[in-house]
């Protein structure tokens, strides 16, 4: 969707909530939403930190690392994409502490979900290293550099233009898996919709509450997402500079 | 010490009962996969249909893939009663999968049609042909073959999101891992057991879309 | 490294390479004396362009040695014997080579200036403004003074190519190679790349390797023309002989083959 109608869409959801929170008790179980929320904005925040660390750092390994990183690399991508966050979260929360490693909630929500979307970042990170031209890499052969200066100042910048309409979709499924955490006892968003709809039964505009305010956070990633693609493409279009 | 940590009659204990599970894990996702193929395809086409209808669409598909595929559930589960729909669990996380996954494939067959050049449009209204049979028999045949490596995709990502139906007690296979844990005090196994599953069966289906893809480029490069 | 000021500047001995079962260059001996300009021509596939990019290190030598400036490049001096070249052996040797591009290669999330100084301050680790005022007496030698601030696609492509060439003059190499830099430009936009290339060769005592299909340049501008046929070098001389009484029936056949497409 264009920028205008993601707007459009980002502005009817805030007037529906303000709307919505004026009626019957609504204001009520709001303030609980809205910690709920804020929460939820903690682990994405987070997580969303440590799986653009993770996908760098395995991205670049399994490119350019010695052999026992380069696997090490595979092996981490392959297993966090081939099994399930649930699972993952279930097996840090409830496995880990027999092996004398207990974390709290929060450390294993943002370890968890960090971990996970770093898997899949990675194959974008990848993605966008190699999409680079080779021409690119032969410039800094011939300018002397070394591998490391070329892709610091060369390859990654050019490489990260093309990494952030994927990362923005990335940041929304993480956005979109913090709502797994309410499983593991955290009050996020989740939790805090279903155990407001246990004791009040407000069941319609609490569950709406909760979709509406996800649907602005994701929205604002989107948009944000696009206006960051814009700003780094001012000046240079893509493509010609080979 | 290696009992504690691990044990084997136990093991062998709740493999059945897992082997059950993972058989309502697996209807669960193929019956999911196939409405949401459908669900998908009338989605992008109504979108491309434009007007009002296809800005609606567009934003149900926006509302959707924007939104925990978790409070999705809980969702039809919880509110849907509301309106006198009352679904058992297995069917409210049947409808939740199917709606999620068919907004994703949606976009898929979207970038499917559109590559379709647009003078087979042009030949075969040079033709005469309908615009349904248009549709069905030159544009729906070049457009499918392409996307089935993505549509493979989003039926594996769909198989690892079953998981989530456990929130609303779905006898899957990481409810019953829970189920089997809190029992027994023992987590270890059973988590691993079912950690383990979805890692070989995601593996082999990511290598049989692999086999798909190499199969398809080589008969559309002929 | 004491009395030998007379040593070829670059000397390939006996280099091969090959792409599977493909030999692209076959036993290549070839020598390009200090300051002199040498033209490759040859039909596409004759392994011309192989030559300058092995030069540059961009491909990996399956026989023989380069030597570049008395010293070997590919390979080192150890306990007496010759041995594959470290890295750093590589980059030291390398540092005296700089290439432009058929496609410019420019960066394209930099300004033209910024093309010219990245490589002087993160090698050479030359100050910003020493690197920039240079960057800047080079880009007005190429004619572009005004397009500093310009990113490479704002400009022509004649215009980026004279970028590139300033770019590689940036790092003070003593050879330049040229990879067919006036290919990928609209024919209009050729002649002004050409005239900084002539210019650099008046003006400086540059080791200049160049592939090329401009045959009326090659003729007037380089010492020496090398005809590449099947990789190997089929008939080499000055311009003025090569070009009016080529000997080999290879040559007379590419030449006329050339003028006839004009």
């Amino acid at each position: 969707m264009g920028m205008f109608s993601l707007s459009a869409m980002l502005v009817a959801a805030l007037i529906a909530i303000a709307i919505m929170s004026l009626f019957g008790d609504n204001a009520l179980f709001m303030s609980g939403l809205l910690q709920g929320a804020w929460l939820t904005v903690q682990i994405t925040l987070l997580g969303s930190l440590l799986a653009v660390i993770m996908a760098t750092t395995a991205a670049l390994f399994r490119l350019y690392g010695a052999p026992p990183l380069r696997w090490l690399a595979v092996t981490y991508v392959e297993f966090f994409r081939g099994t399930s966050a649930l699972v993952q979260l279930f097996w840090l929360f409830f496995v880990l502490p027999l092996f004398g490693i207990s974390m709290d909630p929060f450390s294993v929500g943002v370890l968890g979900l960090g971990l996970n979307i770093g898997a899949y970042g990675a194959e974008v990170v990848r993605g966008a290293v190699q999409g680079v031209h080779r021409g690119q890499w032969e410039a800094t052969t011939a300018l002397n550099m070394t591998r490391w200066q070329a892709l610091k100042r060369i390859i990654l910048p050019q490489a990260f233009v093309a990494m952030i309409p994927p990362w923005g979709n990335l940041f929304i499924e993480l956005l979109k898996s913090t709502a797994l955490v309410s499983l593991i006892t955290m009050s996020d968003l989740t939790f805090r919709a279903k155990t407001i709809n246990d004791t009040t039964m407000q069941t319609i505009p609490i569950f709406t509450l909760a979709l509406l305010t996800y649907l602005v956070m994701s929205l604002t990633i989107t948009i944000g997402m696009r206006w960051l693609e814009r700003a780094s493409l001012r000046g240079m279009v893509r493509g010609r500079g080979r | 010490m290696s009992a504690d940590i691990w044990s084997w009659s136990y093991t062998l204990e709740i493999l059945p009962i897992l082997a059950n599970a993972a058989i309502v894990t697996i209807e669960a996702t193929l019956i999911s996969f196939v409405i949401a193929l459908v669900l998908g395809l009338v989605l992008a086409v109504l979108r491309m249909s434009g007007a009002v209808i296809g800005w609606f669409a567009s934003a149900f598909v926006e509302l959707v893939r924007s939104t925990p595929l978790l409070i999705q559930i809980f969702f039809i589960f919880f509110v849907l009663p509301r309106f006198g729909i009352t679904l058992d669990a297995f069917t409210a996380g049947i409808i939740a999968l199917s709606l999620h996954y068919g907004c994703y494939c949606s976009e898929v067959y979207r970038a499917g049609l559109e590559a379709v050049p647009r003078g087979q449009w042009e030949a075969c209204t040079a033709l005469n042909f309908s615009s349904w049979n248009t549709f069905k028999n030159i544009i729906l045949p070049q457009a499918i073959p392409p996307i089935v490596p993505a549509l493979g995709n989003y039926l594996v990502a769909l198989f690892k999101d079953t998981p989530l139906l456990s929130a609303i007690a779905v006898a899957e296979l990481v409810q019953t891992a829970k189920n089997l844990g809190s029992e027994n005090f023992r987590y270890n196994e059973p988590m691993t057991i079912v950690g383990l599953t979805f890692l070989v069966l995601s593996l082999v289906s990511a290598a049989g879309i692999r086999w798909l893809e190499q199969r398809l480029n080589r008969r559309s490069v002929r | 490294m004491s009395a030998t000021t007379n040593h070829p500047m670059v000397r390939f001995e006996g280099v091969t390479k090959r792409y599977g079962a493909l030999t692209v260059l076959d036993d290549l001996n070839l020598e390009v004396g200090r300051g002199e300009k040498v033209a490759i021509i040859g039909p596409s596939g004759s392994g011309k362009t192989t030559v300058l990019r092995m030069l540059m290190t961009l491909e990996r030598i399956d026989g023989g040695v380069i030597w570049v400036d008395g010293e070997p490049m590919t390979h080192m001096q150890k306990n007496g014997q010759m041995v594959p070249a470290e890295p750093k052996h590589l980059r030291r040797v390398r540092s005296k080579i700089g290439m432009v591009f058929q496609h410019f290669n420019l960066f394209p999330h930099m300004t033209a200036l910024a093309n010219c100084t990245e490589a002087p301050m993160t090698v050479l680790g030359l100050p910003r403004r020493e690197a920039e005022e240079r960057a800047a007496e080079l880009l007005n030698m190429v004619g572009l003074g005004d397009k500093k601030g310009h990113y490479p696609a704002q400009l022509s492509g004649g215009q980026q190519q004279r970028v590139a060439i300033a770019r590689a003059l940036a790092m003070r190499p003593k050879i330049m190679l040229f990879d067919e830099v006036t290919s990928a430009l609209d024919p209009e936009l050729c002649g002004e790349v050409l005239q900084v290339i002539r210019k650099l060769g008046s003006e400086h005592d540059l080791t200049m390797l160049m592939v090329t299909h401009q045959m009326g340049f090659a003729k007037e501008f380089a010492d020496r023309v090398c005809f590449f046929y099947q990789g190997k070098i089929c008939e080499q001389g000055e311009p003025k002989e090569l070009f009016t009484a080529p000997k080999n029936e290879r040559t007379q056949q590419f030449l006329r083959a050339v003028l006839e497409a004009v």
